[in-house]
C-alpha cells in the first residue's frame, strides 16, 4: 500500500493477571485498504481489535494513530478519532427506529427540541451510501440480520469512520447477503476507509481482503498481501499442522443397515409440515436448506422441545410419541442446539454444572455425587480436549471452541444413540472443526445415527452421508452419493428443477 | 481415565467477599450492639431476636429459590395475614364440637398449610402456565389477601377463643432445652433447604432456570415445574410461620404481616441471593434475617434512632445490598 497507516500497533503486548495473551504483535491498517485478521478461537483476534478500538489499553507497546502514539481513555475518544468497531452481536436497540439508532446519543438539535427534519435527510443519505433500502423509519427489530449490519454500517458512517473494525461481520449472514456486505465494504474501501474484519471463513478472506495478518496462541504467525497465500496455507498457518484432510473418510453405510428413526408426517405448526424422513445406523445424515428453511425448528419438534404433532414415530422398531424433552431423552433421542450462547450454555456458571445440568439423574438420586461429577468432568476434559486454562472458569469466559465441545460432551453424557447436532461449528476455529467432525463420524462408525443441520455448504458435504434438503418448510429433495453436488443442493435450496433436477430419492 | 487428573476444587480457598460481606455485616452489627448496650448479648436478648426472626425466617428461605429461580412473591404478607385468619375462624368454629386439645390445634395446622399450599399453587399457576409477569400476578394476589383479612375481620381484630389461645401459646412460648418451638422449626428449614438448594438436583435446577430458562428447557430441565414448586413450597412455609405466629399474638387484622414481603425479599438479597435469578443460598438468607432482626433490635434498645423508622432502614438497606450486587458483578 502507498499510504502510511492510519491506524497501526507497535509491539503491542497484552496481560490478564499473569498471564500475557499478546506478545509484541504489530499491525499496520492503511486507507482504501481491507485488512483480514484470521486465526484460531483464542488466537487473540478479539483482543487485538479490542486494543485497536481502544476498549481496551495495551499492557505493553503503543497505538499508533496517524503516525502519533495515542492512548483512548474510552470508546468515545476512540469513536471521536474515527475509529468504530462493530459487534458479532449488534450493538442496536431492537425497540427504535432506524433513524433514532443511528443518531442514538447523539441526536440533532435545534433550540431544545430535536431536529428530526435534518436527522432523516442525513439517514437517508448514510442508508443511500450503504445501498440499503430500509426505511429510517422500520424499526430495528423488524430488520434482516444483513440489514442490521447495513444499519451498523451507516451508523459507522454517521460517525466519519476512518477505521472500521468488524468482528466476524458475516458469521450470521446468509451467503446473499455476505455478497452484499461484501459490495457495501468495497465502495468504503474505494472512498478511503481502513477496514479490518475478522472471519472462520478462508474463502471470504481470499475473495475480499487485500492484506491478511494470521495469528495463533497471541502471536502474529503471518502479515502480508493477501493474493500471496493460498487458501490452505492460510489454515496451515493457523493452526500449525496440515489440515487438508479436514474432513473425515466416509465409509458408506452398508445397503442393509438397518433403520433406527422413522418419521411420518411430522409438523410443526408454522415452520414445517409433513415432512418425512428416514435414519440408518451409523449413518450421518445432513440437513441442507436456507436458514428460515424450518430445519431447526423441525428438529426442535422432533426433540418435543417445541410443539409438534407427527403421525407416527418410530425409533428402534417402537412407536414413540414425546410428549417432554426429557421423554426424547430418555428414548435415545438428543438435539444439540445451533444457539449455545443462549440455549446450550449457562455462561455465569461452571463447566462442572453446566456438563451434568441435563443428566442430574446420573449424579446420584436426591442428593447431588459432587466427587462423580468432578469425575465426569474430568473425563469430558480429556475426551473432547477442552482447554480452558483452570477447572472452574466461568464458561462463559471460554473460547467458543471450547464452549462447543463442553456443549457436545453435555449432550453426549446422555449417551444418546441417536444425536441431532444444529450448526455444530459455527463461528469456531479449523482445528476444533476438524476434531469435532471427527468425533461425530466415529461416534457414527460406532453404530449411531446422526443428523446434522449445517449453513455451510463445504460441511454439508463433507460429512454426510445422505442430503435431505428443506425449504419453507418442506423437504425439496433428498441426495445420495454421487448426487450430492453443491449445484444441486442449492438448486433444492432454491426451489429449482430445471434440467439437472438431481436424484431425487 | 479418572486416575491421572484429580479434581482440584476441593482444597482450601480463601471465601470471596460475596461469601464474606454478609458475615462481617453481621459481626459488625453484634459489636455495635454490644457497646451500645450491656443486655444485649444477654441470653434472653438473643432468643428473643431470633425467635422474632424465625418467621420472617421460614417465609425467606422459600422466598429464596422462589427469587433464585428467577421469580417473586410480593404476596406473602398478606397471604401470612389471611392465613391466620382463616386459621383462626376455623378453629373458633370448630371449638364448640371439637373442644379445647390437640386436636383442634392440629385442624388449625393442617388448615394453615392446605391454605398456603392452595395460595402458593395459585400464584404458581397463574406466572407459569398462564405466563403473566410474577410482579403483576402476587402484586394482584397481595391485594387480594390482604383485603380479604380485612373482610373476614369486618374492619377489626380476629381474635382466637382466650381457651383455645391459653392452650395454644406453648407452641410459640416453650421449647426443648431453653430454644423455642420456633426456632427449632425455623433451623430444621434452613437446614433441609440449604441441603436442597446446595445439594440437590432440584436446586440446581432452580438456578439454572433463574440463569436462563432457555438453557434450562434445552437441557430438558422441567422449567414450568421448577417454578411451580417453589410458589408452592413458599406458599407451605408461609402456612408454616402463621402456625408459629397465630399463638403468639392469638389475633389476626388487616395490620397483620405488614411489610414482611420487604423483610423476606430483603433478608434473600442481603444474604447474597441474586435478585434475577439463577444464584441462591440458604445460609446467606438466614444471616440477612438476622441481620435485618438485629438492627430492629439496636434500634429499640437504644435511643438514637426512633424504633418507627426501621422500615425506612431496612428499604435502605435492600437498595444497598443491591447495589453491591451489581458491583461485585462488574468487578468479575
Amino acid at each position: 500500500m502507498t499510504s502510511s497507516p492510519v491506524l497501526a500497533l507497535r509491539t503491542v503486548s497484552k496481560s490478564f493477571g499473569p498471564v500475557e495473551v499478546l506478545h509484541n504483535v504489530n499491525l499496520a491498517l492503511s486507507a482504501g485498504s481491507v485488512h483480514a485478521l484470521i486465526g484460531e478461537n483464542g488466537a487473540g483476534k478479539s483482543t487485538t481489535m479490542k486494543i485497536l478500538a481502544g476498549y481496551q489499553p495495551p499492557t505493553k507497546g503503543s497505538v499508533v494513530l496517524d503516525g502519533q502514539p495515542v492512548q483512548f481513555a474510552n470508546l468515545q475518544e476512540g469513536e471521536a478519532a474515527g475509529i468504530v468497531m462493530i459487534h458479532q452481536e449488534f450493538n442496536l436497540a431492537e425497540q427504535l427506529t432506524v433513524e433514532q439508532n443511528i443518531f442514538l446519543g447523539r441526536e440533532l438539535k435545534r433550540g431544545l427540541l430535536l431536529d428530526k427534519a435534518e436527522m432523516r435527510r442525513r439517514t437517508r443519505d448514510y442508508l443511500a451510501r450503504v445501498a440499503c433500502e430500509v426505511s429510517p423509519d422500520a424499526l430495528v427489530s423488524s430488520l434482516s440480520n444483513s440489514e442490521k449490519q447495513m444499519v451498523e454500517i451507516a451508523k459507522a458512517l454517521s460517525r466519519d469512520a476512518r477505521v472500521l473494525i468488524m468482528d466476524e461481520p458475516t458469521a450470521v449472514l446468509t451467503n446473499r447477503e455476505t455478497e452484499v456486505l461484501f459490495e457495501q465494504v468495497q465502495t468504503l474501501r474505494d472512498a478511503g476507509t481502513a477496514i479490518l474484519f475478522t472471519s472462520h471463513k478462508l474463502d471470504e478472506v481470499a475473495q475480499i481482503s487485500d492484506q491478511v495478518t494470521i495469528m495463533r496462541d497471541g502471536d502474529v504467525v503471518y502479515a502480508g498481501e493477501t493474493a500471496e497465500m493460498s487458501e490452505d496455507a492460510m489454515a496451515t498457518a493457523m493452526v500449525g499442522r496440515d489440515v487438508s484432510d479436514l474432513y473425515p473418510s466416509k465409509p458408506g453405510v452398508p445397503e442393509d443397515a438397518p433403520v433406527v428413526l422413522e418419521v411420518e408426517n411430522l409438523s410443526v405448526p408454522g415452520f414445517a409440515s409433513n415432512v418425512s424422513f428416514t435414519l440408518n445406523k451409523g449413518e450421518i445424515l445432513g440437513i441442507g436448506g436456507l436458514i428460515g428453511s424450518g430445519r431447526t425448528e423441525l428438529m426442535e419438534g422432533l426433540a418435543a422441545l417445541r410443539p409438534a404433532s407427527a403421525a407416527r414415530i418410530t425409533l428402534f422398531d417402537q412407536t414413540k410419541q414425546f410428549k417432554r424433552p426429557g421423554d426424547a431423552q430418555q428414548a435415545g433421542l438428543c438435539y444439540l442446539t445451533e444457539d449455545r450462547k443462549m440455549r446450550g450454555l449457562l455462561l455465569e456458571r461452571g463447566m462442572r454444572e453446566n456438563l451434568t445440568l441435563q443428566n442430574l439423574h446420573k449424579f446420584g438420586g436426591f442428593l447431588i455425587d459432587r466427587n462423580a461429577e468432578e469425575a465426569a468432568l474430568t473425563e469430558a476434559i480429556r475426551e473432547f480436549d477442552i482447554r480452558s486454562g483452570t477447572r472452574d472458569v466461568r464458561v462463559g469466559n471460554m473460547s467458543g471452541g471450547n464452549q462447543q465441545k463442553l456443549l457436545l460432551a453435555k449432550v453426549m453424557l446422555s449417551e444418546p444413540r441417536i444425536l441431532i447436532v444444529d450448526e455444530p461449528t459455527r463461528g469456531i476455529d479449523i482445528g476444533t472443526k476438524q476434531q469435532i467432525y471427527a468425533f461425530l463420524r466415529k461416534l457414527a462408525d460406532a453404530g449411531h445415527a446422526i443428523i446434522v443441520i449445517t449453513s455451510e455448504m463445504p460441511e454439508l458435504i463433507g460429512l454426510a452421508d445422505r442430503i435431505m434438503v428443506m425449504r419453507l418448510g418442506e423437504v425439496s429433495g433428498t441426495l445420495t452419493q454421487n448426487a450430492i453436488t453443491e449445484d444441486a443442493i442449492v438448486r433444492l435450496s432454491m426451489g429449482l428443477r430445471g434440467e439437472q433436477t438431481p436424484n431425487v430419492a | 481415565m479418572t486416575d491421572t487428573t484429580t479434581p482440584q476444587t476441593r482444597g482450601f480457598q480463601m471465601p470471596s467477599m460475596s461469601v464474606l460481606g454478609p458475615i462481617i455485616a453481621l459481626i459488625v452489627l453484634l459489636v455495635i450492639g454490644t457497646m451500645l448496650n450491656s443486655n444485649f448479648l444477654s441470653a434472653a436478648n438473643i432468643t428473643n431476636v431470633v425467635a422474632r426472626s424465625a418467621f420472617i425466617g421460614i417465609i425467606a428461605v422459600g422466598m429464596t429459590f422462589v427469587i433464585t429461580a428467577g421469580g417473586l412473591d410480593l404476596s406473602v404478607g398478606s397471604m401470612a395475614a389471611f392465613i391466620a385468619g382463616l386459621m383462626i375462624l376455623v378453629m373458633n368454629a370448630a371449638l364448640p364440637s371439637m373442644g379445647v386439645g390437640i386436636p383442634i390445634i392440629l385442624l388449625g395446622m393442617v388448615t394453615a398449610i392446605v391454605a398456603g399450599l392452595l395460595a402458593g399453587l395459585l400464584n404458581g399457576f397463574l406466572i407459569t402456565t398462564l405466563g403473566i409477569e410474577a410482579f403483576i400476578v402476587t402484586l394482584g394476589s397481595m391485594g387480594v389477601y390482604r383485603s380479604l383479612v380485612t373482610w373476614l375481620a369486618d374492619g377489626g381484630t380476629l381474635s382466637l377463643d382466650f381457651g383455645l389461645r391459653t392452650f395454644y401459646r406453648p407452641v410459640y412460648f416453650d421449647g426443648i432445652l431453653g430454644i423455642s418451638w420456633p426456632i427449632i422449626v425455623f433451623a430444621i428449614i434452613v437446614i433441609i433447604g440449604e441441603v436442597i438448594m446446595s445439594r440437590s438436583a432440584y436446586g440446581r435446577h432452580c438456578a439454572a432456570t433463574g440463569s436462563n430458562e432457555h438453557v434450562a428447557h434445552y437441557s430438558n430441565v422441567n422449567v414450568r415445574r421448577t417454578r411451580l414448586i417453589s410458589y408452592a413450597a413458599l406458599g407451605i412455609l408461609v402456612g408454616i410461620a402463621t402456625i408459629m405466629y397465630v399463638p403468639r399474638l392469638g389475633s389476626a387484622s388487616a395490620s397483620t404481616g405488614v411489610l414482611w414481603e420487604l423483610e423476606a425479599i430483603a433478608a434473600v438479597i442481603i444474604g447474597g441471593t441474586v435478585l434475577k435469578g439463577g444464584f441462591g443460598r440458604v445460609w446467606g438468607t438466614v444471616i440477612g434475617v438476622l441481620i435485618l432482626s438485629l438492627i430492629g433490635n439496636i434500634l429499640n434498645l437504644t435511643d438514637f434512632v426512633s424504633p418507627y423508622l426501621n422500615g425506612a432502614i431496612q428499604g435502605v438497606i435492600i437498595i444497598l445490598a443491591v447495589i453491591l450486587q451489581r458491583e461485585r458483578k462488574a468487578a468479575s
